[in-house]
């Protein structure tokens, strides 16, 4: 039998990579869709309005695990078949769109109404005043809320080891297959996701605490 | 699309279904009370029991649900310590929950301004009864809508919980998928029922926080009564 040595964890070092590929896939095609969303969410447009509220409640109340399930097994049942990597962004897009529009639309909606009404005053159109005035506010807001889901990210990758992709808890798995060393490999897979977790963590609240000081002027 | 063969199989689901439920109302009942405990210790307790609490807090927030379910599953029997699945996925998500949970608790906490603890105490109550009616029961009130939603988290989490064989509901959708060859049509009749069981949560939480919680300060009362006379 194979035992846990420098080799297993040299491939487990390497396959968090594909964690990290996956997350920078995920969250940037999900924060296109997702500002996409927010600001449908916001619009003046009641069925655009609808349709927005609508895709993020449906994608909030369902687990990852389904969205991912669907796309993998069930689009290759009707014939569409991805693969493994391309059904694992997909879905992890479309889980990250929903938190990240919500997450948007409130940044966006707590900047003072005034704002807008002083764009207005500037015969600005609605795209110039979400490009000069709100957007560069809204960010701002955003950010310390935004760092903290890249957390819950790249926590929820590891669920994509069941469509097969070599991830880094897939990795663990492998390994543990081969050595039944569970206990060691999954104190170093842990370990790793806290290396990358934890540093995000601390960037959010410390972005929390610099915005807050700002605001309280 | 052939919804019936899977629809056929409603034991099953119905079976999936209570055991998702079960699991979650079990640790979620479970992750509070540790995470109740965890919040006073930390206020109560020196400054040692702090760094505990906030170190199991951090290191529980930042590494997934699932490695943590595998530790517990896979790891601990090395330790001589065996649970089934469901005891692991008992286990893992009442610790999981907990730590959230703390966080979400202790910023209730600290928004309970000191003057309300000094004026507890003041009135001759013991530190408990300062502890219970002064402190918990207005943090609690006041983060109740961000622990119902980490409730609802919890109960999607729970999905997770098939990859160590617990037959809930998505452990289920698998096996029904493996039968009846219907992907697609499992997933989608398993989706709403989540769905269903996410919002049905959302507002039972909704309804438990307004009969827990009937009137959070003596402004809400005021003004709840001036809209009654008007």
């Amino acid at each position: 039998m194979q035992t846990f040595g420098w080799p297993e964890a040299l491939f487990i070092f390497r396959s968090a990579g594909w964690t990290l590929a996956l997350t920078a896939i995920a969250f940037f095609i999900g924060s296109i869709l997702g500002g996409a969303f927010a600001i449908m969410r916001l619009s003046r447009v009641r069925w655009l309005r609808r349709f927005a509220s609508g895709y993020i409640l449906v994608i909030q109340s369902i687990p990852v695990l389904m969205v991912l399930f669907m796309s993998y097994y069930g689009l290759s049942a009707l014939g569409i078949e991805l693969p493994p990597f391309l059904a694992a962004s997909a879905s992890l897009s479309i889980y990250v769109s929903a938190y990240l529009a919500e997450i948007w639309r409130g940044s966006i909606e707590s900047v003072p109404r005034q704002q807008w009404e002083a764009s207005a005053s500037l015969a600005h159109t609605t795209a110039q005043t979400y490009r000069y005035v709100i957007l560069p506010q809204a960010v701002r807001i955003s950010l310390p809320p935004t760092v903290g889901f890249l957390v819950q990210l790249v926590k929820n990758t590891s669920i994509v080891q069941v469509v097969g992709f070599v991830d880094l808890m897939r990795a663990g798995m492998l390994v543990n297959n081969a050595t039944y060393q569970a206990f060691q490999i999954f104190t170093l897979v842990g370990a790793i996701y806290f290396a990358i977790c934890f540093p995000l963590s601390r960037l959010s609240r410390h972005l929390e605490k610099v915005m807050n000081a700002s605001r309280s002027h | 699309m052939l919804f019936q063969d899977v629809l056929s199989k409603w034991p099953m689901i119905l079976h999936g279904v209570w055991l998702t439920i079960a699991l979650s109302f079990v640790a979620i009942t479970l992750g509070l009370v540790l995470a109740t405990a965890m919040t006073a210790l930390r206020s109560l307790a020196g400054s040692w029991a702090g760094y505990v609490v906030d170190a199991y807090v951090e290191l529980m927030r930042n590494t997934p649900f699932l490695v943590q379910l595998f530790m517990i599953f896979f790891g601990l029997p090395q330790l001589g310590i065996r649970l089934n699945g469901l005891e692991a996925s008992i286990l893992a998500m009442t610790l999981n929950l907990a730590a959230y949970a703390t966080e979400i608790i202790r910023a209730g906490v600290d928004s309970i301004h000191r003057s309300q603890i000094e004026a507890g105490l003041a009135l001759a109550m013991s530190k408990w009864q300062v502890l219970k009616h002064v402190v918990l029961q207005p943090a609690f009130a006041r983060v109740w809508p961000a622990l119902s939603s980490q409730f609802v988290l919890m109960m999607l989490a729970s999905s997770i919980c098939s990859f160590v064989s617990v037959q809930e509901l998505s452990g289920t959708a698998a096996i029904i998928e493996q039968d009846t060859f219907r992907s697609f049509e499992t997933y989608i009749v398993v989706t709403v029922i989540y769905l269903v069981l996410a919002l049905s949560l959302k507002l039972f939480l909704n309804w438990l926080g307004h009969k827990l919680f009937p009137q959070v300060s003596g402004l809400a009362r005021l003004t709840e009564a001036h809209g009654e006379a008007a």
